[in-house]
């Protein structure tokens, strides 16, 4: 069974550093910086949950599946 | 995903004025989920809310939207339901907006079951005015108004919505964010009153005043305290302590109130006997 791909797109300008995403993402997709801007640093592991982009307070964040 | 979902929102309105971290942006979230789900027409749904950081969503929602006074919300919102029964009404409250100030129009819209779907953002605290306790801050907890520890005890607002009539009622959290579309989804389609509280964590005024330093400490809150309705119901009660139930907590209809109120023009039209 090949892996899901995806494409994640943060929106930076409306994203408020929470770090909701990273602190519940299963796979640990995400990295913070000292700001705690959420980075996408290991996308091959994200299985499409949607968690992320569903509990964004901000509705920062767009995940889409690459078939 | 998210981007098929921006038809719904004002895009030009955002970023939204909410805090980092509130739980009201998740929940707020979970609802355009639903709306999208429902596949709920612009034109014919109306969302309504009162005052409060809650109350300011339907602001960002690109439907047709009320921002009211504080505790009215269900008042105006039962007037546009009578006037054009068709509509999908929508109210957004929070615990303060809804069961305190504006608790008594709560429990008169329960007990007529209109067909309205009311969302209550508990945060367990008024946000808006710098976190005074509100009816459903837990006993013990810490607000601005309770540097002691509050000692009122709180509502539980399920139980005092289906006791005063509510045909759905439902709790749900900003942490199990699948669930809370669901029970939207399930409260809107109900055809009478509906009521979904939706848990959610204030981390500027309660989470500051109660040690919850963070906004992720405060989601693993809602995800430790809430339980599925069946497992909530298996724990003895010494461990009862500080948990919830969460799911569909009653579900029972009733004829239902602006086909009641046609039901009266049509025998008055008829005339008088
Ligand atoms: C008649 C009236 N009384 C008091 C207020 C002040 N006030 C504004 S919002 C609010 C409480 C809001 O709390 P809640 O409904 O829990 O919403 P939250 O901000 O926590 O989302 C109060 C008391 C007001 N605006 N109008
Ligand atoms: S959950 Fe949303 S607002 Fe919070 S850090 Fe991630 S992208 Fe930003
Ligand atoms: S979709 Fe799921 S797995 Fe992928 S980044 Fe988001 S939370 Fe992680
Ligand atoms: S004050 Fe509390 S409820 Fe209001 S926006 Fe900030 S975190 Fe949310």
């Amino acid at each position: 069974m090949s892996r899901k791909k995806a494409v994640i797109t943060i929106n930076y300008d409306w994203c408020k550093r929470c770090g909701i995403c990273a602190a519940f993402c299963p796979t640990k997709v995400y990295d913070t910086d000292n700001s705690g801007k959420p980075i996408i640093k290991n996308l091959d592991a994200c299985v499409v949950c949607r968690m992320c982009e569903k509990r964004c307070p901000d509705l920062a964040i767009n995940v889409e599946e690459v078939k | 995903m998210l981007n098929d979902l921006k038809q719904y929102l004002r895009e030009d309105k955002l970023k939204h004025i909410l805090c980092s971290g509130c739980g009201h942006g998740t929940i707020m979230n979970a609802l355009v989920h639903a709306i999208e789900k429902c596949q709920l027409d612009r034109d014919n749904t109306v969302i309504v809310s009162g005052i409060g950081c809650s109350s300011r969503i339907p602001g960002y929602l690109n439907f047709n939207t009320l921002h009211t006074t504080h505790g009215r919300a269900l008042a105006f919102a039962t007037g546009i339901k009578l006037a054009d029964p068709q509509l999908k009404v929508i109210v957004i409250t929070g615990d303060g907006d809804g069961s305190a100030i504006g608790g008594n129009h709560l429990i008169h819209a329960c007990r007529r079951n209109i067909d309205i779907t009311t969302i209550v953002f508990n945060n367990n605290i008024y946000g808006m005015t710098n976190g005074q306790y509100s009816p459903m801050t837990p006993v013990g907890s810490y607000a601005s108004t309770a540097p002691y520890g509050n000692i009122d005890r709180s509502f539980d607002l399920c139980k005092l919505a289906t006791g005063s009539g509510a045909t759905f009622v439902a709790r749900g959290t900003a942490y199990h964010v699948t669930m809370l579309t669901d029970l939207i989804v399930k409260g809107i389609a109900n055809d009478g009153f509906s009521v979904v509280e939706a848990m959610s964590h204030c981390p500027t005024y309660y989470g500051r005043k109660n040690k919850l330093k963070s906004p992720v400490i405060m989601m693993e809150m809602l995800k430790k305290s809430a339980l599925p309705l069946t497992a909530f119901e298996k724990l003895p009660a010494e461990k009862t302590e500080g948990k919830y139930a969460i799911g569909v907590l009653h579900h029972e209809p009733a004829p239902e109130y602006t086909k009641e109120y046609d039901r009266v023009i049509e025998i008055a039209q008829k005339g008088a006997n």
